[in-house]
């Protein structure tokens, strides 16, 4: 029998870091553009800016999934 | 057109309707969390799950060379194997879907072929320890890779976004998990729309009506591209039920960490190379995103029910399978007794789920419910013990403090 230990734990580590850094980063875009509208000027541009970084993230995440599905 | 002959016929007809089963019962897979938190109307997001379906057919151009990934000996197998292989994991898949509970297309498959082989050639065409390494251990790893990173994944979002409003946030996770889902869709129609092309492929190049190493016919490609698509379409609203609803409540963002959890365990999986289960993935992931919220539960006598079914598909496929193959090996009367026994099974399914239909309707009813189509299900399909009185066989006494309300039997 020849279980390949190595693969399965890639793939844990793999999905885990990459699952926790996904949500983190969605969440972190999702909670500043909640606090734009509280915020004002430049404090709110900035909010606003690093919310689309962490969607543009997410989005080269989403469209690295489909390139490997494709591939 | 190639020479066709009926028993092929059949075996093509046959391994589209898997296919279609196989739509129908993986739905869940990619939508139930978007469904169960509103994040797409339920029509909506079974639409877009079987446009991605039927993408996702045509985007990959490798072929599953073996359908059963060396699990059988696939050297000088049958189209009757096939085709009994089929029956089995057709009717399981259906059986599932009465009960509501998710479980493995793939497995049922293997199961199906396992049962067949076996009883067509005996055990030596079965490569065991394959089993092991292809099937058993990646349904105990499966659930707990995807769920570990979603409770995780919960964890971390329920405290970035401690101090906002739920109202606020909720649309975005929304979107974000239309995206995930998105993606489990698409990885679906690829996988296991290949699975049916190849085998049908197979059944061509055994029944001499293609050469060997040929590259499935365009109208393959393009008819399990079709059946799986309406098979998504038309929605297995029962599992979907479970699977949104049954197994936990979910808010906005722990659906969209379920999702997400599910898309990179599932592209992880197939793109390292330590296939996992798609169903076995998503159930863990929505279970570990419930667990992942202070406070959240998961209905342990549900997910029993669900492990209990991961754990039978194997050898309930199997069974059905060897006995397929039984009655196909005694000449073309066994092969039509045979398939007049899978309609008629179907059927009886079928008619026994309009009893309590789940449909686009109530599907995000609350589990209460659901627990009541289940144990009916479990009831009216197996023979009740004597007295009036009929218990469900979901372990009552599991029920904690979080489980649902204790759910017998209102036949």
């Amino acid at each position: 029998m020849n279980i390949d230990w190595a693969a399965l734990g890639s793939v844990f580590g793999v999905s885990l870091v990459v699952t926790v850094a996904l949500v983190g980063l969605f969440t972190l875009g999702v909670v500043s553009l909640t606090k734009k509208e509280s915020a004002r000027g430049g404090t709110a541009a900035l909010a606003v800016t690093g919310a689309y970084a962490c969607f543009a993230a997410c989005a080269a995440a989403v469209g690295y999934g489909i390139f490997l599905i494709v591939s | 057109m190639e020479h066709i002959t009926l028993l092929l016929g059949i075996v093509i007809v046959t391994a589209l309707v898997f296919d279609f089963t196989n739509g129908f019962h993986d739905t869940a897979n990619a939508m139930a969390t978007t469904i169960s938190t509103g994040a797409l109307k339920p029509k909506a997001a079974v639409a877009m799950s079987a446009t991605l379906n039927l993408v996702g057919a045509f985007l990959s151009v490798e072929v599953a060379k073996t359908i059963s990934g060396g699990i059988i000996n696939e050297q000088g197998i049958r189209v009757e194997v096939i085709f009994a292989a089929l029956v089995g994991a057709i009717l399981w898949n259906l059986l599932t879907w009465l009960l509501g509970l998710p479980s493995s297309s793939s497995h049922a498959l293997f199961g199906g072929l396992i049962g067949a082989a076996v009883s067509s050639a005996g055990w030596s065409a079965v490569n065991g320890s394959t089993v092991v390494t292809k099937v058993l251990l990646p349904a105990v790893a499966a659930p707990i890779v995807a769920g570990l990173a979603a409770m995780l994944a919960t964890r971390l979002s329920y405290v970035i976004g401690s101090r906002t409003d739920d109202r606020a946030t909720a649309k975005g996770y929304r979107a974000g998990s239309i995206a995930s889902a998105g993606l489990v869709s698409l990885a679906h129609g690829t996988n296991d729309a290949q699975k049916t092309m190849g085998i049908i492929t197979l059944a061509l190049v055994t029944g001499g009506a293609i050469a060997p190493g040929s590259n499935p016919p365009t109208w393959v490609v393009v008819s399990a591209g079709l059946a799986i698509a309406l098979g998504t379409y038309l929605g297995g609203w029962r599992i979907i039920r479970t699977l949104g609803k049954g197994l936990t409540d979910l808010a906005p963002q722990q659906g969209f960490a379920a999702q997400t959890s599910a898309a990179a365990a599932i592209l992880a999986s197939s793109h390292i190379g330590f296939s996992l289960s798609t169903t076995q993935v998503c159930s863990g992931a929505v279970m570990g995103a419930g667990l992942g919220r202070k406070g959240g539960v998961v209905r342990w006598s549900t997910a029993t029910r669900m492990f209990v079914a991961w754990g039978l598909t194997l050898p309930a496929a199997g069974l059905v399978g060897a006995g397929a193959e039984f009655l196909t090996k005694q000449g073309t009367w066994g092969t039509i007794i045979t398939g007049v026994l899978l309609v008629s099974g179907a059927g009886v399914i079928w008619t026994l789920s309009r009893r309590r239909p789940v449909t686009v309707d109530n599907v995000n009813d609350v589990e209460s419910e659901s627990a009541g189509v289940v144990t009916t299900a479990i009831a009216a399909v197996i023979p009740p013990p004597a007295g009036p009185v009929v218990t469900a066989p979901a372990p009552d006494r599991n029920s904690g403090p979080t489980a649902e309300p204790t759910s017998h039997a209102t036949v």
